[in-house]
């Protein structure tokens, strides 16, 4: 009998809805850091303060959330000074939120090279969950530089020190949510790109019920059972909790937040990597 | 030990024309309903040719159908076909930018495709960061770009502008830029779309050299194009794609001969059998064919061989004095030359009468020539038939022939050899 021959690359119409190959993004590491530095670099050419400019929306939507519900409404911050408040929230919520909507159009704003050339196309989500990361450290640093500030004028900030080791898993999480919220968008749009419309409004509205604003305390106990089913929740207050001291630590939760995430990140690959295979036809 | 490289089998690629997403989320439902049922989608057994001037009652025509072949390690597989034939949409799928309806293809190593250069390519980075960005969107890694990186720069050619953004570059610039990149894949199996038919003919002459050289090292070329003489200078073998099937594959010289003489663009014998013979009371045409040195039929001309236009034609009447004249034109239908015979005989008798004019090897350019027919008289000037488009023929050229490694197309009309002398004065 013939032995079988072996070939390194079969085409088939369908693969197993598992088949995701993590073997050739590996091969591809070095796109996903060149996709990296292109976003970067592109990003602030021709213009003057480059990386700066990722100060001033944080900044100043922070302002505003002090002066309206600090100033105005005078809605509880859980005793934390309003402004570190609001900017740790929205600091964490911002990585999220621009991972999922730039994910979120990876077919459409890709087609052209994706249309050309084969590589795994996951390497397009996961460029941009790196490159994002680059934004929020930027943020990330402001938020310190406001933490020490408010640490040594005010008595309200009192931070949980042994809680911090928890920030890289937190990150991961809003990383996880991001890349899979996103591409499963990404993944429906293809065809019916009626989803595109959603993305800008949903990430608002998601903001409003993920305690980024109001922080959980201020609650009605029949709410709360529903905002702590939305993992973001746990992931705001958490890290809020660890640096400020403020809300609460919400630990069985942060792991249905996990789970969550893991969930989520699994069936959208699973749901791209089918899509991938053919969304040229219909894109 | 086995040298097929590539094996493609029953391959077949549906589409669905109109418009795409509006209107079909209830077949969506509906074809999921159906497959959870375990029952076959109902919407792909429409079948229908790929014949996009056929008015189908189904709105899914397949672009590619029952395609079965391999590849041999370091052949040069020529496409061929027209516009809509497939090849594109073959590359497609052969590339992984799209997948098949149905069937299966196999290799062996690393494939690389070029269905368009500069690929990725952004236009605020500088040449050197473009350079990297490419070469790994087209699969290399940073460690095979940093080693080959000034090969890459050296065969492009802009080293002075290496570190300014691509956007300030002149188009005949970036598109050196990015064939250099990649031209120096080196992957097992390299397939290229007609890439060939950008950029100046300076960089099209270092593109072809270039495409000699991979193929030359043993690896495996796929090459689609329209181009007859790059095809016939290239190629080892090649498929003939029509409608989505594929016609026939063969040796390059059967396949482009094939063709050349299947699709409308060439004529190369017409023949009236039916009784409407051009012509009037005193002769009429028969027929009119290409021919080549051995007086057998041929679908294309070869630059260096000489061609011969034979037509047949009927006296029907005595006392005149007739003259065959063969006009050649261009594509263009610029008028080229009229060949007439002066030592043709003064009367001729009724009958049936054959003549071969012979245009000498090494005169016509490569390109595409038409043949016009005609007979007339003198004293007075009668025309008795005048076929202005009897052939249509494509004159190709071997370019392994041309002595020099200047691969453009050499522009003109006509291409003689001539004859030079050169002196050293001083």
């Amino acid at each position: 009998m013939k032995e079988e021959e072996k070939w390194d690359l079969v085409i088939k119409p369908r693969y197993k809805w598992y088949q995701i190959d993590l073997a050739s993004i590996w091969q591809y590491k070095d796109l996903i850091g060149l996709l990296v530095r292109r976003d970067f670099v592109a990003a602030y050419k021709q213009t003057i303060f480059g990386p700066l400019w990722y100060f001033v929306q944080p900044i100043l939507t922070s302002l505003t959330f002090t002066f309206i519900f600090g100033g105005i409404a005078k809605i509880s911050t859980d005793g934390a000074p309003p402004m570190l408040f609001y900017f740790g929230g929205i600091t964490i919520w911002t990585y999220f939120s621009d991972c999922f909507t730039r994910t979120s159009s990876t077919f459409t704003s890709n087609a052209g090279v994706f249309g050309k050339v084969y590589f795994p196309r996951l390497i397009m989500p996961l460029s941009v969950l790196i490159s994002t990361l680059f934004k929020f450290g930027i943020q990330f640093l402001i938020f310190i530089v406001l933490w020490v500030y408010f640490m040594h004028t005010t008595t309200k900030v009192h931070p949980q020190w042994a809680y911090m080791l928890l920030l890289p898993i937190l990150i991961f999480m809003m990383a996880g949510l991001g890349l899979g919220f996103g591409i499963l968008v990404s993944s429906l749009t293809t065809k019916y790109r009626d989803l595109i419309f959603l993305v800008g409004f949903g990430v608002q509205l998601l903001m409003w019920a993920s305690c980024v604003v109001l922080p959980l305390s201020t609650m009605p106990p029949k709410i709360k059972a529903i905002m702590l089913l939305n993992p973001f929740t746990s992931i705001i207050e958490t890290f809020r909790f660890m640096f400020i001291g403020s809300g609460q630590f919400l630990g069985i939760w942060l792991v249905y937040g996990f789970g969550f995430m893991l969930l989520t990140v699994f069936i959208s690959v699973v749901i791209f990597s089918r899509v991938e295979k053919t969304f040229m036809d219909t894109v | 030990m086995s040298q097929e490289i590539i094996r493609i089998e029953n391959v077949g690629k549906q589409y669905r024309l109109g418009q795409v997403g509006t209107g079909t989320f209830s077949q969506d439902i509906t074809r999921w309903i159906h497959k959870i049922r375990g029952k076959e989608d109902p919407y792909v057994q429409v079948i229908e040719d790929n014949d996009p001037s056929a008015k189908g009652g189904s709105d899914l025509i397949w672009a590619l159908r029952d395609i079965s072949f391999s590849v041999n390690r370091g052949e040069v597989l020529g496409i061929v076909g027209k516009n809509g034939a497939g090849k594109s949409t073959l590359l497609k799928i052969l590339s992984r930018v799209t997948s098949p309806t149905i069937g299966e293809i196999k290799v062996k190593g690393r494939i690389a495709s070029l269905l368009e250069v500069g690929t990725g390519f952004h236009p605020e980075l500088s040449g050197r960061e473009n350079i990297f960005l490419n070469g790994a969107i087209l699969g290399m890694t940073k460690q095979e770009i940093r080693t080959k990186f000034e090969e890459i720069v050296d065969f492009s050619g802009v080293e002075r502008f290496i570190d300014t953004p691509v956007k300030r570059y002149s188009s005949g610039m970036y598109v050196r830029l990015a064939f250099a990149v990649a031209a120096h894949l080196e992957p097992e199996i390299l397939i290229v779309d007609e890439v060939l038919a950008v950029g100046d003919a300076e960089f099209q002459r270092k593109c072809m050299g270039r495409m000699k050289d991979v193929s030359g090292e043993g690896r495996t070329v796929i090459f689609v194009s329209h181009n007859m003489t790059a095809v016939n200078s290239l190629c080892t073998e090649c498929i003939y794609l029509r409608g989505g099937r594929i016609v026939s594959k063969g040796n390059t010289q059967d396949i482009v001969n094939q063709y050349l003489s299947t699709e409308e663009t060439s004529r190369v014998y017409v023949d009236w059998k039916n009784g409407n013979n051009p012509g009037d009371d005193v002769a009429i045409l028969h027929s009119v064919k290409l021919i080549d040195e051995n007086l057998k039929g041929i679908s294309f001309a070869t630059i260096d061989k000489k061609i011969g236009v034979e037509y047949v034609y009927e006296i029907l009447k005595d006392d005149y004095v007739l003259y065959p004249n063969v006009h050649l034109f261009t594509s263009k239908r610029e008028h080229v030359f009229v060949g007439t015979n002066r030592n043709a005989p003064k009367f001729t008798p009724p009958g049936v009468y054959k003549v071969i004019m012979w245009v000498p090897e090494n005169l016509l350019n490569e390109g595409v020539y038409v043949i016009g027919a005609a007979l007339t008289s003198l004293n007075p000037t009668v025309v008795h038939f005048w076929e202005s488009e009897a052939l249509v023929f494509e004159v190709i050229e071997d370019l392994n022939k041309r002595g020099h490694d200047y691969h453009h197309r050499i522009p003109g009309v006509i291409r003689p050899i001539l004859n030079w002398d050169i002196q050293k004065i001083s």
